[in-house]
């Protein structure tokens, strides 16, 4: 499963054949709508798109990790990460899509 | 931030455009990523993030009020993975 990978590429082809501008503005906004919701993240926005899904930022505090390997103890700095939550339409049409 | 801000700063960015157009050019960005999840295809976003499909084996739950067992079904779900420049950038790096 999952064997075909979708890039910005046909993200910009999409809105190519959706919109009719120039495949090269089409690319351009492609990169405009990622690089308008990083800032939002970045900045500790919480991006919400409805039907789709919402991108949050969470603060991680430190903690002592542990080298799998040598078992030896090495200290985790503080950190955000990001998390996705999907929306229930979009749960549902992945679960829905990949029946088996 | 939510849908409508984000059409909002790029149509205002892109006055040349219709702001109908800037409302489709961004649905079909979220469209195109829901139906390839759909199809069980993969979306990788360099330097954003990726979205997948990781699946979920079937297994023996328990109604959490009653104490029943009850059989849920395999089933796929959606998951995001940050891209590495952008958890760079929330941490104050690049």
């Amino acid at each position: 499963m999952a064997e075909k990978t979708l890039t910005r590429t046909d993200l910009s082809e999409a809105v190519f054949r959706e919109v009719g501008l120039s495949r090269n503005e089409s690319k351009q906004l492609v990169e405009t709508v990622l690089d308008h919701m990083s800032d939002a993240l970045v900045n500790g926005e919480q991006v919400k798109i409805s039907s789709f899904g919402t991108f949050s930022v969470r603060d991680k505090s430190a903690r002592i990790g542990r080298n799998p390997k040598t078992g030896e103890e090495v200290p985790i700095n503080p950190r955000r990460v990001l998390t996705f939550r999907p929306s229930h339409l979009m749960k549902d049409r992945v679960a829905d899509g990949n029946k088996s | 931030m939510i849908r409508s801000e984000l059409i909002q700063k790029i149509a205002d960015e892109n006055p040349h455009l219709y702001q109908r157009d800037v409302e489709r050019i961004v649905n079909t960005i979220f469209d195109e990523i829901t139906d390839a999840m759909a199809r069980g295809e993969r979306v990788e976003l360099r330097g954003f993030g990726a979205f997948s499909v990781k699946k979920r084996d079937a297994r023996v739950g328990r109604n959490p009020r009653t104490g029943e067992s009850v059989s849920v079904e395999e089933k796929h779900v959606p998951f995001f993975k940050t891209g590495k420049l952008l958890r760079d950038r929330l941490n104050g790096r690049g």
